[in-house]
């Protein structure tokens, strides 16, 4: 009994002070980003760098979900007779729901695994020990561009995605199955708010791609130097990154919406 | 004249286990000293702690008059300035050129025009023999250029002190004379002090002005190569002859291989 209990706290206090650090690291760099002001081109390489790698994968999904969207969104609206407000449904379900949290869930798969990889083989390779002999703060110069990078790009890549997505309800709304077209933009136009649906949804990216980028970076800040730290460190980057999303959204929605 | 490094009864461990103990060492300006010993003797972390990568327990490391763990990370920074290290696999940042990787001292602390740090760059590389392969990336030279490119990296910024960790690990015959040569060279044209640490007896005692031998984190041995190649002491001995037994048993300590096998009634 007393065994088990000692296992207990031990592991509670393992990890509150993991806790610590992460909080400890988090504040060290957003006080290492200050330097960065004079040299912005660390984040805007970045930026290029990390929206690039997801680019692609954060496009063809988007339009794949506004395809199912407009599939289901066709089936159930129909049955009430209101298929002229699929466009509504489309834009909504976007911009709110699913265009942060799918972008940020391929976010952590995609951009997520590739920062951690990339900050845990300098770590394991002394490129980081290095950089510090050069008397050189990995948080400022390795760190903080891609943090600030990673909360630049989500919410443009969230924006990519509903785009898409739109674009992927309307061919198959419209142009498969037949909905009116002008009622298809109409509704939307007039159903979609611009703070409350759209900023809340950039809102929430913004709070998506704080979390998933300083998962990534401190997992790999964190790494075993050795080849199977890496692998570990990247797999806890999609796992608790994804987690991570799916219980903020939740949290966010809550406030948000209700 | 004061030494540059000056280490004294040092004690250093990880948890329970003491990896330096006792520790007193003196690194003399314009000298090339090297830490000798087998691998786990502390040599590396000798480094670290002159570094402050690492704090010690308890003793002291003094650099340049400042007591290296006492200082605040802006004094500790301002310190690694005037220091320059050379790390076993070289160390270099794969992202960037061999050009950028030198360059990234100096555009790290300094102000001068990129002209400048091109001329400047293309020295510190030309001094190395490197020159001509400044576009390249770190992928595509091989170890013991690396190993040179990181050097001319370490001394961008004409450093007092140069700390080289294993220089000569893994390195065919030509580019560990190559490398020697260039440490007693480089060290002698910068007018720097150089700590080498290695266990290549040969390449050490042809440039070196000082040995220490660690062994078990304890100084067993130091004086000039001369003193070390005439030395008495077992240890130097069995190290500089490297003989496969003697005061480090080639046998992992435990039992013997008769009560392993069963051969022997145990006395327990």
């Amino acid at each position: 009994m007393i065994d088990w209990l000692a296992s207990i706290g031990r592991y509670v206090r393992a990890g509150l002070a993991n806790l610590g650090l992460q909080m400890r690291t988090f504040g060290a760099m957003l006080i290492a980003s200050a330097g960065l002001i004079r040299r912005i081109r660390l984040v805007t390489d970045q930026v290029h760098f990390i929206g690039n790698y997801s680019l692609v994968i954060i496009a063809v999904s988007g339009l794949f979900v506004g395809f199912v969207l407009g599939l289901q969104g066709h089936y159930t609206l129909n049955k009430y007779g209101s298929e002229q407000a699929l466009g509504l449904l489309v834009a909504l379900s976007l911009v709110r729901e699913l265009g942060p949290v799918v972008t940020a869930l391929l976010f952590a798969g995609r951009a997520g695994t590739s920062l951690t990889a990339e900050i845990g083989l300098m770590k394991a390779t002394e490129q980081l020990a290095a950089m510090e002999m050069m008397a050189v703060d990995p948080l400022t110069r390795v760190l903080a561009p891609r943090f600030w990078a990673g909360v630049i790009a989500m919410p443009l890549l969230a924006a990519v995605f509903s785009a898409v997505g739109v674009l992927g309800g309307y061919v198959v709304g419209v142009v498969l199955i037949g909905v009116d077209e002008g009622a298809f933009w109409s509704q939307m136009q007039g159903g979609v708010e611009l703070w409350a649906d759209i900023g809340n949804g950039v809102l929430k990216s913004v709070v998506f791609g704080v979390a998933v980028t300083f998962i990534a970076l401190y997992q790999g800040y964190v790494a075993d130097a050795t080849p199977e730290g890496v692998a570990r460190a990247t797999t806890r980057t999609v796992v608790i990154g994804s987690l991570m999303v799916l219980w903020l959204d939740f949290l966010l929605t809550a406030l948000m919406f209700s | 004249m004061s030494p540059l490094v000056d280490i004294r009864d040092l004690h250093f461990g990880y948890n329970e286990r003491p990896i330096l103990s006792g520790l007193t060492m003196q690194f003399e300006r314009g000298k090339v000293v090297a830490v000798m010993g087998g691998s786990g003797s502390g040599k590396t972390t000798v480094l670290r702690l002159i570094g402050g990568q690492i704090a010690a327990q308890s003793g002291s490391v003094v650099v340049e008059g400042e007591d290296v763990a006492r200082l605040n990370q802006a004094s500790l920074y301002r310190l690694r300035r005037r220091m320059g290290m050379l790390f076993q696999h070289g160390a270099l940042f794969t992202d960037l050129s061999v050009f950028d990787n030198v360059a990234f001292p100096l555009r790290e602390h300094t102000k001068l025009p990129e002209a400048m740090i091109h001329d400047l760059v293309l020295m510190k590389l030309h001094a190395v023999g490197l020159s001509n392969a400044a576009s390249l990336k770190p992928s595509e030279i091989s170890g013991g250029m690396a190993r040179r490119v990181a050097l001319a990296r370490a001394i961008a910024l004409d450093p007092q002190l140069i700390m080289y960790d294993e220089p000569f690990a893994g390195l065919d015959p030509i580019s560990m004379g190559v490398t020697a040569n260039l440490i007693r060279n480089l060290n002698d044209a910068l007018g720097s002090t150089s700590i080498l640490v290695s266990h290549d007896v040969h390449e050490s005692f042809l440039i070196a002005d000082f040995v220490y031998f660690l062994s078990q984190g304890r100084i067993v041995a130091h004086g000039t190569p001369q003193q070390m190649r005439e030395s008495e002491d077992p240890y130097v001995k069995q190290f500089v002859n490297a003989q496969a037994d003697g005061p480090v048993p080639f046998h992992y300590p435990g039992r013997s291989i008769d009560e392993l096998l069963g051969l022997t009634a145990r006395h327990d």
